[in-house]
């Protein structure tokens, strides 16, 4: 019979390091996807995976077991997430200081090419929805990745981020201006 | 008639609008703003296309692979926050003890020198591990003020940081003490180098301005308090395993 996050915990809290790697196992697939969609990219994601799981192993002492394991790794992982992505971005300013003026991000959507081809027009918008998403703040990308796609509320949203609910709901709602402003023009309905 | 505006209709999308029954009403009876909802569902929906990379088939395997080896070994599980702390506070007490009753007892010795009583052992090994954890803790502190962009200032939880700093000072003066009295120089130095950090941030500002940002990035960058902390909490590590 499968043993419950919450018995795995208890394990690995005595000591049992078989039970820890049940809980990686469970786990770090959907890890690996939200950190993906937080980051951009796979080698990044896979270093927010491995900081997330290390930093709940240091922190199991803490773990409340009222709250769900999952939620509790997730909320690590996010804020991996967020360390990772500020990061880089200060190593690309700092790299980028000597540059001129960086190229408009929207100039790099590629136009909406009337191609019959479908699966070149899916390339496209998926050049075009990536280049959006790079576009948002670390925390905009953060708040809306759990908002959309890990269908938190925005009250979770808020815990998971350490701010106030207010907040996080402004961060959702500029990364979704953001995203409206970059990617209508791309799927609007073609009028005849 | 009043038209929604682009947070009532996020909310309406993500479902989060239940105190407001009028939107799904008005959305009925007015062209302009069901446009604007089609097209924000339009937007939304093309959000699909970003895909997700599936890991390697053994990817689970590999990730413990890298895990295993980084993990520190408990001497008797884990403990609650309480727990863990008095277990702390215990072992820095008798290192304490240990140290001030052997420099007593032989003078010409140097303070460094191990206390002979096997004891000490278990207690440092138990202080190396919630030093490791305070360093690892105080890290995450400090990162998250070294790698915000002076812009988005008000992005950062500052009252969240304050608190987590103030809690961090408390807690560092027995490990300083003890490092101390047990002849551990390196370590009490880097103590009482991040101490002043983060004391400084405990009582920082209520709103942290862009300039208040740059003058705490600019004493981390100064003092490279971040790469000692990193050497330390490795050492620590090693020390540990």
């Amino acid at each position: 019979m499968e043993l419950s996050d919450r018995a795995l915990v208890t394990q690995a809290r005595s000591g049992d390091p078989d039970a820890f790697r049940a809980l990686v196992e469970r786990h770090s697939r959907v890890v690996f996807r939200q950190a993906f969609r937080m980051t951009g990219n796979r080698e990044d994601a896979e270093d927010v995976v491995q900081e997330a799981f290390l930093r709940a192993y240091r922190q199991l002492g803490r773990f409340d077991e009222r709250a769900g394991f999952g939620t509790w790794l997730y909320r690590i992982s996010t804020n991996c997430a967020l360390d990772t992505v500020r990061a880089r971005r200060r190593r690309n300013e700092n790299s980028a200081v000597a540059e001129p003026d960086a190229p408009d991000p929207m100039a790099q959507v590629p136009a909406r090419d009337p191609s019959p081809e479908r699966s070149a027009w899916s390339a496209q918008l998926r050049g075009a929805v990536e280049d959006a998403m790079n576009e948002l703040s670390p925390t905009e990308r953060a708040a809306f990745v759990l908002r959309h796609f890990e269908g938190m509320h925005i009250e979770e949203v808020g815990r998971a981020l350490r701010c106030r609910p207010g907040a996080a709901k402004h961060s959702v709602f500029r990364a979704v201006q953001k995203l409206r402003r970059a990617l209508e023009p791309l799927v609007a309905p073609v009028r005849s | 008639m009043k038209h929604l505006d682009q947070s009532q209709l996020i909310l309406h999308y993500y479902g989060e609008d239940e105190g407001d029954a009028n939107a799904a009403a008005h959305l009925a009876g007015c062209p302009l703003c069901l446009e604007s909802y089609q097209s924000l569902e339009r937007v939304l929906g093309a959000m699909e296309a970003l895909d997700v990379p599936e890991p390697a088939a053994n990817y689970e395997a590999a990730l413990w692979g890298r895990i295993e080896p980084r993990l520190r070994p408990r001497l008797s599980g884990w403990l609650p926050v309480w727990g863990w702390r008095l277990a702390t506070a215990a072992a820095c007490t008798a290192l304490l003890a240990i140290s001030l009753l052997t420099s007593r007892l032989a003078p010409n010795r140097r303070p460094a020198e191990p206390a002979p009583l096997a004891d000490s052992q278990a207690g440092e090994r138990v202080l190396r591990v919630a030093v490791g954890d305070y360093l690892d803790r105080s890290q995450m502190v400090l990162l998250e003020l070294a790698n915000t962009d002076s812009t988005r200032t008000r992005q950062i939880p500052w009252s969240v940081t304050r608190d987590r700093a103030s809690d961090l000072v408390s807690e560092s003066r027995l490990y300083r003490q003890t490092a101390e009295h047990t002849g551990d120089v390196a370590v009490a130095h880097v103590l009482d180098d991040l101490d002043r950090v983060l004391l400084d941030i405990a009582h920082g500002p209520d709103q942290l301005s862009p300039r208040d940002l740059d003058r705490f990035q600019q004493r981390l960058d100064a003092q490279g308090i971040l790469f000692k902390i990193r050497v330390l909490s490795s050492n620590m590590q090693k020390q540990v395993l």
